[in-house]
């Protein structure tokens, strides 16, 4: 069960298909511990799916899917794997816009899932000191008693970047964290993956180049369900092929 | 335990003017029947204090159906079933208490078994001739059947209208059965003729008067009981289920379970109502689990506000007190006017009276404070799922998945 | 065969009568006249097989009229007559050429007495009498009789009508008549095997008492024949039996097709949950009601036509109310189906309530059309012409919705509009004019099932509730979006019911298959045929 000890996330030879149509053809992708790695690729490359695939939301027909070397990620449904230490920012920011920002965060700390104890569950000196924490990394603490309903665009997708950070999970997957954003709110957000990345493996999906070029990490393309291309940036844009499928001439 | 937290906690002001109100009435209205002489204008005659309990104990499953859907997004279109299981569980009970007075006499059995020339009792009615059995099967039927369903269809993720459809043809089962003679829950006639609760006369005015006074407390524990769970994590993990399903499975929570206590916990407490109202109205038959009572019980509480606690009570009384105006003074418009109910709730009124009455609240106020940005204290609920709905609006329909 | 049926006609009293050889030089008119004489009920049952033995077709009337105690002596002049009543006169026949000569007061007639016995002997006499008819049908009929209700006595008729028989069909009949009259007969054992044998290869349910008493009272060889062919009989009706349910099934199923593929559009295609649906199916079948009425003060001859004005009607009356929901209420609540379900219930029951009050709460019966009413048979299988006209109807309905679909602009826009809403809007294609008239075209289709639906039950303001539940299963089960999958889930739900109801009960049937389809979708959530793809997020 061994897929070497240093990598948090394993794929091999992952393929699924809806309808006939391949959404993920054979895929390969090996992440290291610490890791941060940005994924790119055109529409319809597979890149939601394949996060569908890590965080068991789709099970892949065929392949390996290991995360922190032993865990077999086709076994577990959603739930579970988030509990293992999958946290995914999904690509159209989703909190939950009927609670206030703290309770957000509340909600997502880390700690026993078990429903029951919620009903007698009163916040300790110690979560309250983390909330704070988080609210302080991703900038909402002058916000933190109003409804996330009433944040803008940028504040919602790093309410949810602070909910991930709430659940302490080993491994983040973050869909398109900087679309809709102004450059300044871009800018911050490099800041704050990077800042994350340095505790955690992370996994960026994301079209904006520019943003990329900014993380500063190594870039995977995908293109039909597989991997098109891996290394730098540089390497990658470089790439006739990936040049052909994405970047354009 | 956790009523006594949230009583510590302090209560929001408009649930403790409820609770008020109701521990008033409960006094209050079996004093006015019994002790204010009838010819006083004081009076209250007999027949309204059944019709205000009756008008309770809708509320009370009026509360129960906000449970689950004002607060966990699950619209059940079958909880009329939970009520007339809990109300069936009573009415075996008061058939039990009939004894040798039924019309054929017989000790052992009631009479619609001696008319279908049944020898013996069914085992299903063993245990109804005592009262705890029978408050426990109050309680225990809606619940068990709540978990099983809700255990198979939350565990399967089915969601919004398909949940909806299978809960309204699950009650609509429930009516086919209870048609049956051979069910032996007395079939198309029901329950009926009861004389007596735990040696009381049930047509005493004194028996009736208590029975108001105990639906009164009955609903005020669900409303306390109602309010403590939403304020708790676990009703804050309720709401999040609510707006973003996924969004909580993957923080590691499990929906279905979150879902499932709160449906066993809104069916135990439709059930009581059921229970409460088969001895005020004196009969429960099978009509009671048509699929178009329960969606009337939707009405109610959208009606009154969903998402809220104050709301599906007022909805409910309102609705039901229209209802009887109605039906009394132009029956033939009734439907017209349900209908037309139904339609103008959900276009106009989407929150309902409560929650629209919190949005001009708090419109009012942020005239008052233009600086202040949005109004920040008092979240209400209701309010914010309102304007969730609103916002996820799509420009149009969506093929259903 | 001329001959040969005159031959008969010449046998057949000598069968029937061979003492009373010289009936047959008697006139008619002799042996009608001596009723007036017989006092006794052995004279009169004389006089019967007199009249019997005569073989001439013409004395049917007057053993009907005996029979049914029309018979009449005229106490003045001891004159016989047929009689019919009509007030206190008697309206006075000829008992021979039919024609009403005169009236008399009651008082003044004597009926001639018949009783039980006298009835049955007429029966046979009427029977055998009639095994030489002219018309083959007339001769079927009779011999039907006498399967029904074999007696030894007539074997000896039977035989010889069999020996000049033509029609092969009745005279198979007449063999098995035959049989089953020599099975009661004392005749040699080897004779009523082979008998019993014919009869169990018949695989008739009304033979199955016959063979039981010979059963009960036979013993060795003649015992298990009647065994045997007991349960080749058995086996046979229990092949019947599936063929029957089958067919059941799919009468039902074409009924839940009809009510489901209205809602299959409107719920599958646009995810509109249309709670009102039964009551455009109740809409159409009172249109269907209202035109019968208007062709019947009109333009009765039309009558057998009304139906084909009814559909174009129900469709356009149905797809017009369907059109002004869709506009005044549904289109501001898409995206939200829960609040859509709410508000459409609400209308359901503003439309029961305007049908109440237009129509009166009882039922109203629309008629069938002449070619809509009766029956055939298939071996066993008795097939309702309006059933087999519903099945048709409705996958001719089926067809043409999946025509609209695949082939015709309209189609192409309602699946452009359901795919991709903005680019559909951005090539020019007016959005909500598609919805409008594809939700449209959805109630129109349930109006149309009403109309169909008002041949098979009552039409009554509640018509509709009891197909919406019906119909929500169908579709759900089918599998949303798919209009095969609802033509498949209305038949098997069907076919399923129909085999439920013989062991369980027309009503547990139904709740085991509610019960089946809500384990069923939380089995596949989906339906049978579910479309898989990208998971959407949130």
């Amino acid at each position: 069960m061994n897929k070497t000890t240093d990598t948090i996330l394993y794929l091999d030879g992952v393929s699924v298909s809806f309808d006939g149509f391949r959404a993920i053809n054979n895929l390969s992708l090996v992440l290291n511990k610490g890791e941060m790695r940005a994924i790119i690729g055109p529409n319809g490359a597979g890149k939601t799916t394949m996060m569908d695939i890590i965080t068991g939301k789709t099970r892949p027909d065929m392949g390996e899917v290991y995360f922190d070397g032993t865990h077999d990620l086709t076994r577990y449904d959603e739930a579970d794997i988030a509990v293992l230490g999958i946290g995914r920012k999904f690509q159209k920011p989703t909190v939950f816009e009927s609670h206030t920002v703290e309770d957000n965060i509340a909600l997502s700390l880390k700690g026993p899932r078990v429903v029951l104890s919620t009903l007698f569950n009163r916040r300790s000196a110690e979560e309250a000191s983390r909330i704070d924490a988080i609210l302080a990394t991703i900038r909402l603490e002058e916000r933190r008693n109003e409804l996330a309903f009433n944040l803008s665009h940028g504040q919602k997708q790093w309410l949810e970047i602070g909910m991930l950070l709430a659940q302490d999970p080993k491994l983040l997957l973050v869909d398109e964290p900087v679309a809709g954003m102004t450059d300044a709110e871009t800018e911050e957000t490099v800041r704050l993956l990077k800042d994350i990345a340095r505790h955690h493996s992370v996994i960026v999906v994301e079209h904006d180049m520019h943003f990329v070029r900014e993380l500063g990490v190594k870039v995977t393309c995908l293109h039909e369900g597989s991997v098109l291309s891996e290394g730098s940036l540089d390497r990658v844009s470089e790439d006739p092929r990936v040049i052909e499928v994405y970047l354009g001439r | 335990m956790i009523a006594a937290r949230f009583l510590r906690d302090g209560i929001d002001r408009r649930i403790g003017l409820l609770l008020a109100i109701l521990l008033a009435a409960a006094v209050l209205v079996p004093l006015l029947n019994l002790a204010v002489p009838p010819t006083s204008s004081f009076h209250m005659p007999t027949y309204l204090v059944a019709l205000l309990g009756k008008y309770l104990c809708y509320a009370m499953l009026a509360l129960s159906l906000d449970l689950v859907w004002g607060y966990c997004g699950i619209l059940s279109l079958g909880h009329g079933a939970f009520f007339a299981l809990g109300g069936y569980a009573m009415g075996m009970y008061l058939m039990r208490q009939i004894g040798a007075r039924g019309v054929y006499g017989n000790p052992d059995l009631p009479d619609f078994m001696v008319f279908l020339n049944w020898k013996e009792l069914p085992w299903y009615w063993y245990g109804f001739d005592q009262f705890w059995f029978a408050a426990l099967m109050v309680m225990l039927a809606p619940g068990l059947l709540a978990f099983a369903f809700g255990w198979l269809a939350f565990r399967s993720r089915v969601t919004g209208v398909y949940l909806s459809i299978i809960t309204q043809a699950m009650t609509y089962a429930l009516l086919l059965a209870f048609f049956r003679n051979d069910m032996g829950f007395g079939g198309n006639n029901g329950l009926t003729d009861f004389k007596d609760i735990l040696g009381f006369n049930l047509q005493a005015r004194a028996t009736r008067a208590a029975l108001f006074s105990i639906s009164a407390l009955m609903l005020s524990g669900a409303v306390i009981i109602t309010a403590a769970l939403v304020s708790s994590k676990y009703g804050k993990l309720m709401i999040a289920v609510r707006d973003a399903e996924s969004r909580t499975r993957f923080l590691g929570w499990r929906p279905e379970n979150i879902k499932l206590f709160a449906f066993t916990i809104s069916a135990v407490m439709a059930g009581i109502a059921g229970a409460l109202y088969v001895p005020q109205v004196g009969i429960i038959n099978p009509s009671e689990f048509s699929p178009a009572n329960s969606i009337e019980i939707v009405i109610w509480t959208a009606v009154g506000g969903r998402g809220t606690i104050l709301g599906p009570v007022i909805g409910a009384v309102a609705v039901n007190w229209g209802k009887s105006w109605f039906t009394a003074a132009m029956p033939e418009l009734w439907l017209f006017a349900l209908g037309g109910l139904f339609i103008a709730v959900t276009l106009l009124l989407p929150k309902g009276i409560v929650g629209t009455w919190d949005e001009w609240r708090a419109a009012r106020r942020a005239r008052r404070l233009p600086n202040e940005l949005a109004p920040v204290s008092e979240p209400s609920l209701a309010e914010a799922a309102a304007r969730t709905a609103r916002h996820s609006i799509d420009p149009g329909p969506q093929p259903a998945e | 065969m001329k001959i040969l049926r005159a031959l008969c006609m010449f046998l057949l009293p000598l069968l029937l009568l061979p003492g009373a050889a010289h009936g047959q030089d008697a006139s008619l008119g002799a042996i009608v006249a001596k009723f007036a004489d017989a006092k006794k009920f052995d004279q009169t049952e004389a006089l019967v097989r007199e009249l019997g033995a005569t073989g001439d077709p013409a004395v049917r009337p007057v053993l009907e009229a005996l029979a049914e105690g029309n018979l009449h002596v005229r106490k003045a002049d001891g004159t016989v007559f047929i009689v019919s009543e009509a007030g206190k006169e008697m309206k006075l026949i000829d008992p021979l050429s039919g024609e009403t000569v005169g009236e008399a007061s009651s008082s003044a007639m004597k009926k001639v007495r018949v009783n039980n016995g006298l009835r049955r002997l007429i029966r046979d006499v009427l029977s055998a009498l009639t095994l030489g008819a002219k018309s083959a049908n007339v001769r079927m009929a009779a011999v039907n009789t006498m399967f029904a209700n074999p007696d030894p006595e007539s074997i000896e008729a039977l035989d010889a009508a069999i020996e000049v028989e033509t029609d092969p069909a009745v005279k198979s009949r007449m063999e098995q008549a035959r049989a089953a009259a020599v099975v009661l007969s004392d005749r040699p054992e080897k004779d009523r095997i082979d008998a019993v044998e014919l009869l169990g290869s018949l695989g008739d349910r009304g033979v199955l008492s016959l063979l039981a008493t010979v059963e009960a009272n036979a013993e060795g060889d003649l015992k298990q024949a009647a065994a045997n062919a007991t349960a080749k009989i058995r086996s046979v009706l229990a092949a019947w039996d599936v063929a029957q349910n089958v067919w059941f099934g799919i009468s039902l199923g074409s009924v839940l097709l009809l009510a489901a593929i209205g809602l299959a559009i409107t719920f599958g295609v646009m995810g509109v949950i249309n709670m009102a649906h039964g009551e455009m199916v109740m809409v159409g079948a009172y249109t269907t009601f209202v035109v019968q009425g208007a062709v019947r003060a009109f333009a009765p001859a039309l009558h057998d036509w009304s139906l084909a004005f009814a559909l174009p009607l129900a469709f356009l009356v149905a797809g017009a109310i369907g059109v002004a929901i869709e506009r005044g209420i549904i289109r501001f609540l898409y995206g939200r189906p829960l609040e859509t379900l709410l508000a459409t219930w609400g209308v359901s029951l503003v439309l029961q309530q305007a049908v109440r009050t237009i129509f009166g709460p009882s039922n109203r019966e629309v008629g069938n059309p002449s070619w809509m009413s009766g029956s055939f048979e298939i071996g066993h299988l008795a097939i309702t012409w309006n059933r087999l006209w519903i099945v048709a109807f409705s996958l001719g309905v089926f067809a043409l919705l999946l025509f609209i679909f695949n082939r015709t602009a309209w189609g192409l826009h309602m699946r452009a509009v359901t795919q991709n809403r903005r680019m559909a809007s951005s090539m020019g294609i007016r959005t909500p004019w598609v919805d409008a008239f594809t939700f449209g075209l959805g109630s129109g289709i349930a109006g149309i099932a009403g109309v169909a639906l008002s041949q098979v039950g009552n039409v009554s303001p509640n018509l509709g509730q009891g197909y919406i539940i019906d119909s929500f299963m169908v579709v759900v089960f089918g599998g949303v979006g798919n209009l095969w999958g609802t033509l498949l889930g209305a038949f098997s739900l069907g076919v399923a019911n129909k085999f439920l109801e013989p062991y369980a009960g027309a009503v547990l049937g139904k709740i085991i298959v509610l019960v089946l389809i809500i384990l069923f979708i939380q089995k596949r959530p989906r339906g049978l045929f579910a479309l898989k793809g990208r998971s959407v997020e949130a």
